[in-house]
C-alpha cells in the first residue's frame, strides 16, 4: 500500500500498465502453452491413467476397473520380451561400439590436414538421409533372393565363408545387420560432437606436453581424453536413450511386422499395441512406454552417477 | 530544457539470498539541471548513475519522487513520450541495419500527426548524420565502421527526432585513447551547437572534468557534490570526492590540528586558523607542496618520475595513508634538491590543502587567506 | 646419429600418417557406398538387375525408366507432394511459435516467467514415445487422422528450439532493446524488426533441422495415416516396399528412394556448414 503512495499520481496508469505488459507476456507464450498443454502436458498424465485402466475398449471408451494388470500382461506377453531381449542386446553392442569408433575416427580426423574438411562432410551425410529410404538399400545388400545372395554374402563366400540370409535368416544374422545399420546411423551425430570436442582443446596443452617430451600415447591419455570426457559422456548417455528407443531402423531393415520377423523393440512393441495389425490397445501401450520410460530413466541415472566419479570437468 | 530530479529513490529488491535487504541504488536525489547544459555524472562503478540515466529516460520507473522536464512532470511517461535521445557505451547500433536506417529508425516509429514523408525522414536524417560529421558513411553497416564512427552514428540515431534531453551512457569508455580525447571535444562541439541539455555519465573523472559544465559526483546512490568541474576540485565537499577528482590523486594523511596549526608526524606543517582541534585527515594535492630548504613538511625521498615539464617526486611518510606521496614540482625547482639526499622538505599552499573529519569525512573549513604569502 | 633419429621419427609419422589415411577413408567408403549402391542400382534395367547373379559395380547401360516406373506405378508424386506440404507447414507454424515464446522468455517482464521457463526446460525430458499413445487417441477421436491437421498439430512445437532461441536472443546486449525503447518501438516491432534479423542465422539452422526432421519422420504419420492419399515419403517408402511394383522390382524401388532422399542431399550439400554448426551446437546445449 504505501509503495503505491510513493508512487504518486501515476500509480493507477502504472499498475494497470504493469498488468498489461505481464498479460503480454502470457499472450507471447500462448501458442507454445496451448501445444504443449495439449500435446505433451495432458498426454503425459494421460499415458499413466490408460496404463491403469483395465480392458480398455478404444472403440466404446470404457474399461472394467484399475489396477496393474496391464503391467503384468505386457511382462509376460513374449513378444514384449522378445523385444525387451533385443532392445537390450541393440543397446549393448552399439552403444560401446559406436562411441569407440567415433572416437578413433575424430581423433584420426584430428591429426590430419588434407582431406579433413571433406571427410568430415561425408561422414556427416547419414545424419540428414531418410533412415527408411537407406534401410532398404541395406536390406538389398544383406539379403538372399532368389537371383542372387546380395553383395555382402557373394564376398563371405569369395573369402571363403558360407552364405547366410541376414533378413530372413538365423537370429544372430539379423542382429549383426540390424547393429551395423544403427552404427551407421548415429555416427554422423557422435563423430561431429567429437571432432568439435577435439578442435575445442586448447592447444597450449599440447605444446606443453611436446616440450616435456610427452609420448603421443600418454598425450592422449592423460591429456585429450580427460579434457573431452564430458562430450563423451554425454554422447554414452543420449547413445543409450536414443537406441533404447530404437525403431525405425528395424522397420527398414525388417518391414513393418516385427513380431513376426522376431526383431521387434521396445518402441516397436508399444505401436504394435496401439496400431497395426494386433492393434487397438492404448492400455497395453501405455504399460510398455512406461516399462520403457522406468528403464531409460534408471540407466541415465546410473550413468550419471557413474559418470560423475569419472568425468574430468 | 531544464530537468529537475525531485526526491528519487530507486531500490532494488536484494539478490543475495541471505540479505534480502533492497539495494538502493538511487538515494533522495534532489538537483536541478540547467537548461542547455553539458552535465557529466560521475562515480565508481556501482554508485548508482547508470540507474540515474535510466530514470530520466524512463527505462525505470522510480520507487519514490519525481522528474521534471521544465515544468512538465514526466515521471509516468514512457520513454519514448519523453522526448529523450539515448547513447550507450557499446552504442547499440543495429547491426543488420545500414547506417541510414538507423539514424532513420526512430523516425519509423512515429505515428499519427507526428508522421513524417519518406523524404522528410531522409532529410532530418542528412541532417543529424551532417552534424556528427558521418554523412559520407550512410550505406556501411556498423560492422564496417570504426568505434569512434560507431558513436557518431549512435549520437546522430539519438539526435535526429530532436530530443529535449540528450543522455549518453559512459560514451567514450570503448574507445582508444586518442579517439577518446577527439570525441570528446566532438560532443562538446555537438551540445554546443545544438544546445541541447545533454547529461552523460561516466567513471573517468578526466572526462568529466574536461568537457562538462557541471558534474554530479556520486557514490552508493547517494550525490555527494555538485558544481561547476574547477570549483568541485578546489573545495571538494568530502574525503571522497577530494580523492575521486584528480591524477595523480590527492595525498591523504592522518593527523592532527594542534594550536592553531596542522600537525603531521612531528612537524606542524600549516596554520589553520578556526579548525576545531583533534585528529582530522589532511588532503594534499600534488600541485600543494613547494620544495624549499628549510619547508616544514620532512619526507624521505624514494624516487624521482620525469614528466617533461613537470617532475613528481614519489616520497615517503608514516603518516601517509598510501606507501607512496606524490608532489609534482615545476622542473626549476630541481635545483633545491640534490639526487641523491633522502630527505625532503616542503612548504604547502594552503589553497591545496584541505582537512577532513576524521569520523565523517566531510570537509572542516579554515582559513587560509591568512597565510596568503606562501 | 642425430640425423638417423630425424629420420626414424619421419618415417614413423609417415606409416602413421598412411594409416591414419586408410582407416578413414575405408569409413567414408561404407558411409558413401550405400548412396552409391542406390544410385546404381535404380539406372539398372529390371532386366539386367535380375540376370546379375554376381551384382555389378557399374553398368554400361544406364537407363531412366526405373524412374518413370516409380512416379507412374506408385503414387510417388503424391507422396512427395504430401511431405513438401507437411514439412512446409509444420515448419512455418513451429517457428512462429518457437519465436515467440523465446521472445517472451527472453526478453518481456512478467509474473511468473521464471516458473514458466523451468516447467518447460523440464518438458524437454519428456520422450516422444510417452505421449504418442495418448496424442494418437486424441487425434483419432478429432476425426483427424488422415488430415494434415492431424499429422501436423502435434509437431508444431519443440522446447528445444524454444530454449536455443531465448539462448539467442539473449545475446542481443539489452541496449539495443532500450534504444528501441527509446525510439518508441513497439516489443512485437522490436521482435520482428531487430532480434529476427539479428538471429536470422539460429532461425536459419533451426528451420533446416527442422525440415529434415520432418522429411524423414515416419513413426507419426504411420500411425495417423492409414489412407494412401495422406502418406510422406517414409510411408511411402515402407508401403512400396510391401506392396508396390511386385515386390521384386528393385531397381524401381531404389529409383524412388533416390527421389525422396534427393531433396536433403541437396539441401545439406548447399548448407552443409550450417547443418553441422547447428548441430553440434545444439549437441553441446542439449
Amino acid at each position: 500500500m504505501d509503495k503505491r503512495k510513493m508512487e504518486g499520481k501515476h500509480s493507477g496508469a502504472g499498475s494497470w500498465k504493469t498488468r498489461f505488459n505481464s498479460m503480454k507476456g502470457w499472450l507471447y507464450l500462448l501458442p507454445a502453452i496451448l501445444f504443449l498443454g495439449f500435446f505433451m502436458v495432458y498426454p503425459l498424465i494421460d499415458v499413466f491413467v490408460y496404463s491403469f485402466e483395465e480392458g480398455y475398449n478404444s472403440a466404446s471408451q470404457t474399461y472394467f476397473g484399475t489396477g496393474t494388470y496391464n503391467y503384468s500382461y505386457v511382462l509376460h506377453d513374449p513378444y514384449f520380451l522378445q523385444a525387451l531381449k533385443n532392445t537390450f542386446l541393440l543397446v549393448i553392442i552399439t552403444v560401446p561400439l559406436s562411441t569407440g569408433i567415433a572416437l578413433l575416427i575424430s581423433v584420426g580426423l584430428d591429426s590430419i590436414k588434407p582431406l579433413r574438411n571433406l571427410l568430415q562432410t561425408i561422414y556427416f551425410l547419414p545424419y540428414v538421409t531418410n533412415t527408411l529410404a537407406v534401410g532398404l538399400v541395406f536390406m538389398i545388400l544383406f539379403k538372399k533372393t532368389a537371383y542372387s545372395d546380395g553383395l555382402v554374402n557373394l564376398l563371405i563366400q569369395w573369402f571363403g565363408g558360407e552364405s547366410v540370409d541376414f533378413i530372413d535368416g538365423p537370429y544372430w544374422a539379423k542382429m549383426f545387420v540390424l547393429c551395423l545399420y544403427t552404427i551407421w546411423v548415429v555416427m554422423p551425430f557422435k563423430i561431429l560432437i567429437l571432432t568439435s570436442a577435439l578442435a575445442s582443446v586448447n592447444q597450449d596443452y599440447y605444446k606443453a606436453a611436446r616440450v616435456d617430451g610427452t609420448s603421443k600415447f600418454r598425450t592422449f591419455m592423460r591429456i585429450t581424453l580427460p579434457m573431452i570426457s564430458p562430450m563423451i559422456f554425454y554422447l554414452v548417455i543420449t547413445g543409450f536413450i536414443g537406441a533404447f528407443k530404437a525403431y525405425s531402423d528395424a522397420v527398414a531393415l525388417f518391414g513393418t511386422n516385427l513380431n513376426a520377423a522376431g526383431m521387434n523393440t521396445i518402441v516397436g512393441y508399444v505401436y504394435d499395441m496401439l496400431y497395426g495389425d494386433s492393434g487397438g490397445y492404448p492400455s497395453y501401450a501405455s504399460a510398455a512406454a512406461i516399462i520403457l520410460f522406468a528403464i531409460v530413466l534408471t540407466i541415465t541415472c546410473v550413468n550419471l552417477l557413474i559418470g560423475r566419479k569419472n568425468v574430468h570437468y | 530544457m531544464k530537468v529537475v530530479l525531485r526526491n528519487l529513490t530507486k531500490k532494488f529488491p536484494g539478490r543475495d539470498k541471505k540479505n534480502k535487504a533492497d539495494v538502493i541504488a538511487v538515494n533522495d536525489f534532489d538537483f536541478e539541471i540547467p537548461d542547455g547544459k553539458l552535465i557529466g555524472l560521475l562515480g565508481p562503478s556501482g554508485c548508482g548513475k547508470s540507474t540515474t540515466l535510466n530514470l530520466i529516460s524512463g527505462l525505470e520507473k522510480p520507487t519514490s519522487g519525481q522528474v521534471f522536464f521544465g515544468e512538465e512532470d514526466v515521471t509516468g511517461l514512457p520513454p519514448e513520450h519523453r522526448g529523450i535521445g539515448l547513447v550507450f557505451q557499446n552504442y547499440a547500433l543495429y547491426p543488420h541495419l545500414t547506417v541510414r536506417q538507423n539514424i532513420l529508425f526512430p523516425l519509423e516509429n512515429l505515428k499519427g500527426k507526428d508522421k513524417l514523408s519518406k523524404a522528410e525522414m531522409l532529410e532530418k536524417a542528412m541532417d543529424a548524420a551532417r552534424l556528427v560529421q558521418i554523412d559520407e558513411l550512410m550505406e556501411r553497416r556498423p560492422g564496417e565502421l570504426s568505434g569512434g564512427q560507431q558513436q557518431r552514428v549512435a549520437i546522430a540515431r539519438a539526435l535526429v527526432k530532436r530530443p529535449r534531453v540528450l543522455l549518453l551512457d559512459e560514451p567514450l569508455s570503448n574507445l582508444d585513447a586518442r579517439l577518446r580525447l577527439q570525441t570528446r571535444e566532438e560532443i562538446k562541439r555537438i551540445q554546443k551547437e545544438t544546445g541541447i541539455t545533454t547529461i552523460f555519465v561516466t567513471h573517468d573523472q578526466e572526462e568529466a572534468m574536461s568537457i562538462s559544465d557541471m558534474i554530479v559526483v556520486m557514490k552508493d546512490g547517494m550525490v555527494q557534490q555538485i558544481g561547476r568541474p574547477q570549483e568541485v576540485y578546489d573545495s571538494p565537499a568530502n574525503l571522497f570526492v577530494a580523492k575521486f577528482l584528480g591524477t595523480p590523486p590527492v595525498n591523504v594523511f592522518e593527523g592532527q590540528v594542534k594550536d592553531g596549526w596542522l600537525t603531521i608526524g612531528k612537524d606542524a606543517v600549516l596554520p589553520v586558523k578556526g579548525a576545531a582541534e583533534g585528529p582530522v585527515y589532511a588532503g594534499i594535492r600534488p600541485e600543494g607542496f613547494l620544495l624549499r630548504k628549510g619547508g616544514a613538511f620532512g619526507c624521505e625521498l624514494s624516487g624521482v618520475e620525469v614528466m617533461g615539464r613537470d617532475i613528481s617526486m614519489v616520497c615517503a611518510n608514516s603518516a601517509s595513508l598510501s606507501p607512496a606521496i606524490r608532489a609534482i614540482i615545476g622542473s626549476e625547482n630541481m635545483a633545491e634538491v640534490s639526487m641523491d639526499a633522502r630527505q625532503v622538505r616542503f612548504d604547502l599552499k594552503p589553497g591545496k590543502v584541505f582537512l577532513f573529519d576524521r569520523r565523517t569525512e566531510e570537509r572542516i573549513e579554515f582559513d587560509a587567506s591568512a597565510i596568503s604569502r606562501l | 646419429m642425430n640425423r638417423t633419429r630425424k629420420n626414424d621419427y619421419k618415417r614413423q609419422r609417415r606409416t602413421a600418417g598412411a594409416i591414419t589415411y586408410f582407416f578413414l577413408i575405408i569409413w567414408a567408403v561404407i558411409v558413401l557406398f550405400p548412396f552409391y549402391w542406390m544410385i546404381l542400382t535404380s539406372v539398372k534395367s529390371y532386366g539386367a538387375y535380375n540376370s546379375e547373379s554376381i551384382p555389378k559395380f557399374f553398368t554400361l547401360s544406364p537407363t531412366l525408366q526405373n524412374y518413370v516406373d516409380a512416379f507412374t506405378t506408385v503414387p510417388l508424386a503424391r507422396y512427395f507432394v504430401n511431405t513438401v506440404i507437411f514439412t512446409l507447414l509444420t515448419t512455418a507454424v513451429m517457428i512462429v511459435v518457437i519465436t515467440l515464446a523465446a521472445f517472451a522468455f527472453a526478453r518481456l517482464e512478467f509474473r511468473g516467467r521464471n516458473g514458466a521457463f523451468l516447467l518447460f526446460l523440464s518438458l524437454m525430458m519428456i520422450p516422444n514415445e510417452l505421449v504418442i499413445i495418448t496424442n494418437f487417441v486424441t487425434i483419432t477421436n478429432l476425426d483427424m487422422r488422415n488430415t494434415f491437421q492431424g499429422l501436423i498439430l502435434p509437431s508444431v512445437t519443440s522446447v528445444f528450439y524454444i530454449y536455443l532461441l531465448k539462448e539467442n536472443f539473449e545475446q542481443v546486449p539489452d541496449s539495443l532493446y532500450k534504444a528501441a525503447k527509446v525510439d518508441g518501438t513497439s516489443d512485437m516491432k522490436y521482435l520482428l524488426k531487430v532480434l529476427v534479423p539479428i538471429s536470422r542465422p539460429t532461425l536459419i539452422t533451426v528451420t533446416i533441422l527442422k525440415v529434415i526432421e520432418c522429411w524423414n519422420s515416419y513413426v507419426w504419420p504411420r500411425l495417423i495415416t492409414d489412407d494412401e492419399a495422406y502418406y510422406l515419403v517414409s510411408n511411402g517408402i515402407q508401403e512400396i516396399r510391401e506392396n508396390g511394383f511386385g515386390r521384386e522390382n528393385i531397381p524401381a524401388m531404389m529409383a524412388a528412394v533416390v527421389v525422396i532422399s534427393l531433396p536433403l542431399i541437396v539441401l545439406f550439400l548447399i548448407f552443409h556448414k550450417k547443418i553441422m554448426a547447428g548441430v553440434s551446437r545444439g549437441g553441446t546445449k542439449g
